[in-house]
């Protein structure tokens, strides 16, 4: 069976979706994702999606699952590169991604993660101060 | 109105989802659609495929190229022969859902198309038909 390939650079997990989403695939990269995160210790989710010709409800469940299960393993989504007219049909579709933040690209996307990375300190040092010990 | 073009794809399969879409890509783009429009009746025709196949245990869609005077359009009828909808406006309203999805299926489809007609009997099946406009 086909998978998504998942790359790891520092704390972060990049996704590039290139293919024609269908529903073995969407759960296989849930799945796969979620084992990596846990596996790594991972901080930041990158999905790129600008490949994708149309986000339907279906791929947008996708998204905003993979962003609870992120959230709750205390790692970051972010969804960079919607096409212009996928953004204009995802808004009259009606769909929100809950929970999701999103960037105009792949190196603006980064930059998000980065900033949480660096914002938290990586996990140690002064800059943790108002944490909850 | 004439039909200049008509083709039926089956829909029993997440495969046939993404088959239906890029048939449909095909069609808009064969009629000369916007990207915009091109990516607004995709999403629509994904989401009634999938309705057919969650909701109506799969079907058909017909996609035909129509003309009326001197205007091209792609219309696109889903069937199934599921249970029906007994409460067609209580399942139009975004975020009703009788499954697992986002409810946004029918309501969604009805804005991202120019034409929107669905006609359902309960233990019979679905049709809807969507139609957009170049």
């Amino acid at each position: 069976m086909d998978r998504i390939p998942i790359l790891k650079l520092g704390g972060t997990l990049i996704v590039t979706i290139q293919v024609d989403m269908h529903d073995r695939l969407a759960l296989a990269l849930e799945e796969d994702l979620t084992a990596m995160i846990v596996r790594t210790g991972a901080r930041g989710v990158l999905i790129e999606i600008s490949a994708l010709e149309i986000v339907d409800s279906f791929i947008g469940r996708m998204l905003v699952s993979i962003a609870a299960v992120s959230r709750v393993l205390d790692a970051e989504t972010v969804v960079a590169g919607m096409r212009p007219a996928v953004a204009i049909t995802l808004v009259e579709l009606g769909l929100e991604l809950t929970g999701i933040r999103t960037a105009l690209n792949v190196e603006r996307g980064m930059a998000m993660v980065q900033a949480r990375l660096v914002e938290e300190g990586d996990g140690h040092g002064s800059s943790r101060d108002g944490h909850e010990e | 109105m004439t039909v200049t073009k008509s083709e039926t794809l089956p829909i029993r399969s997440g495969d046939d989802v993404v088959r239906v879409r890029q048939q449909v890509r095909a069609l808009a783009i064969d009629i000369g659609l916007g990207l915009v429009d091109q990516t607004k009746i995709i999403t629509a025709a994904s989401e009634l495929a999938r309705n057919t196949l969650d909701y109506g245990g799969g079907g058909e869609v017909r996609a035909e190229i129509v003309q009326a005077g001197t205007r091209k359009g792609l219309r696109l009828t889903f069937e199934d022969q599921g249970p029906g909808i007994a409460d067609i406006e209580q399942a139009m309203t975004d975020h009703y859902t009788s499954g697992k999805g986002l409810g946004l299926g029918l309501g969604g489809a009805k804005r991202l198309s120019n034409e929107f007609h669905i006609e359902s009997t309960s233990g019979v099946g679905t049709r809807v038909t969507i139609a957009r406009w170049k």
